[in-house]
């Protein structure tokens, strides 16, 4: 059984009818306590970094304590900025800090038309393989909408690039986070989803 | 690079895809489950469902109309036509849209695009602007293009990203259903007014138009429907086809 974490941001919806439609065995927990025995957890997320803070305290501890032990943790979106120090758009909210780095705003750029909020399809350029991104080839588009983002670390898997190249995917041991919407990436999107159900199969 | 978006339209009407001309004479397309099915197997970025009758009695139909699409096909799918107010939102929400699209309701009750931008962020709001030229100006209409709403289109649109907006539809009424291109004046005068993204809508006829609203028209994505509904053209053809003049597309 997968925790898909509804912590009140935004439409869990797109997210549960992909997991349905790949057959995946998940469940919404009630509870922290209800994390306890999961195969893996999904951190999903759209909106605003301040609305993580509802996963302050027990939810934390909890969801750090699941990753600490080994379970496959998945951050979406603000779930992946959550994985985390902290943001800029919430400068008071602390990020569960498994990855060392802060979410800043994207930078545009007038000239070049170059819009913040980046929304629609970019590609993901690989910067070294990647359990999550099994199947998929560099260059590989999928969809985006957000205004911040993570710099590229160590952890980085797969970059984008708008005004600045930023994380648009990252990976280390049993912890995994996309910026984009694999729910709405279309196949490709489908592709990241099923790498991840069966590293949770996998239970590691 | 972020890819210019080709936009599937579904207009529907008892649950069953229509498409007019200027807002007029519509004419039956097909199934809306159906037709998307069609448009993910080509390659299209995005779809919309415009519920084009949007009385109380439909909207349970409508729901029906989302739940199907949003199960077939896995992009981001966006609601519009008649939501007037939180919960006529939360209701395309839960059956399955990631945006809804506001029109009259955002005129007349501005504060329901910041309530909903608070509720599902910016990226889930869509303002849709319908407007037509005039000599001074572009004037934006609503009530499906019946009433003058005595604003002008640049204006509205940059206090609908003022409040919470996270997109522009901009449909050209004067171009609607008669495939003589986009509005490429409009659609640059308020793309180039906001930083939030632009969709082109209205008068999709020829793939050029496509190209020149993505170059003269300063668009971030272009909206279509009779041009894909009657598979007069498909969508890889037209993504072909921006790729050889130079527009990035996703293929």
């Amino acid at each position: 059984m997968i925790a898909l974490v509804d912590y009140g941001a935004g439409n869990l919806t797109s997210v549960r009818k992909a997991l349905s439609a790949l057959g995946a065995d998940f469940m919404t927990p009630a509870t922290p306590d209800d994390l306890q025995g999961t195969r893996a957890v999904i951190v999903p997320g759209v909106g605003h970094f301040a609305a993580t803070s509802a996963l302050d305290g027990s939810w934390r501890e909890a969801i750090g304590g699941a990753a600490a032990a080994g379970t496959p943790l998945f951050g979406i979106c603000v779930g992946m900025q959550w994985l985390f120090e902290g943001s800029d758009e919430a400068p008071g909210v602390a990020g569960l800090g498994v990855i060392n780095g802060r979410i800043a705003r994207l930078d545009g750029n007038a000239e070049q038309r170059l819009k913040v909020p980046h929304v629609g399809w970019n590609a993901l350029d690989f910067t070294r393989s990647a359990r999550l991104l099994r199947g998929l080839d560099s260059g590989a588009q999928v969809y985006f909408t957000h205004s911040y983002a993570a710099p590229v670390t160590a952890e980085c898997v797969a970059a984008t690039t708008h005004a600045n190249t930023f994380a648009a995917a990252v990976e280390r041991d049993n912890i995994f986070g996309v910026q984009f919407h694999p729910e709405k990436s279309g196949d490709a999107g489908l592709q990241i989803l099923r790498n991840f159900l069966e590293i949770a199969s996998a239970g590691r | 690079m972020l890819t210019k978006r080709i936009i599937a339209c579904l207009d529907v009407r008892d649950g069953q895809v229509v498409k007019g001309v200027q807002f007029q004479q519509l004419r039956h397309a097909g199934d809306p489950g159906e037709l998307a099915r069609r448009y993910n197997v080509e390659g299209i970025d995005e779809v919309v469902i415009l519920d084009i009758t949007a009385t109380l009695e439909k909207r349970q139909a409508l729901a029906r109309t989302i739940h199907a699409v949003a199960s077939e096909i896995f992009l981001p799918l966006t609601v519009g036509g008649g939501i007037r107010s939180e919960d006529d939102a939360a209701a395309a929400v839960d059956a399955g849209a990631d945006k809804v699209s506001l029109n009259t309701a955002a005129l007349r009750y501005p504060d329901l695009i910041t309530i909903l931008a608070r509720r599902y962020g910016s990226q889930a709001v869509i303002v849709a602007i319908d407007a037509k030229r005039r000599d001074d100006g572009f004037a934006v209409y609503v009530r499906s293009g019946t009433t003058d709403a005595a604003r002008d289109a640049v204006a509205w649109a940059r206090e609908a990203e003022s409040r919470g907006a996270g997109e522009i539809l901009l449909t050209s009424m004067d171009r609607d259903g008669t495939k003589a291109g986009f509005d490429c004046d409009m659609t640059a005068a308020v793309s180039d007014a906001v930083d939030i993204p632009v969709i082109a809508s209205g008068g999709a006829g020829t793939f050029d138009h496509f190209t020149d609203v993505f170059t003269a028209g300063h668009a971030d994505a272009a909206l279509a429907a009779s041009i894909f509904h009657y598979a007069e053209s498909s969508v890889t053809d037209l993504k072909r086809h921006l790729r050889a003049h130079g527009i990035p597309v996703r293929l």
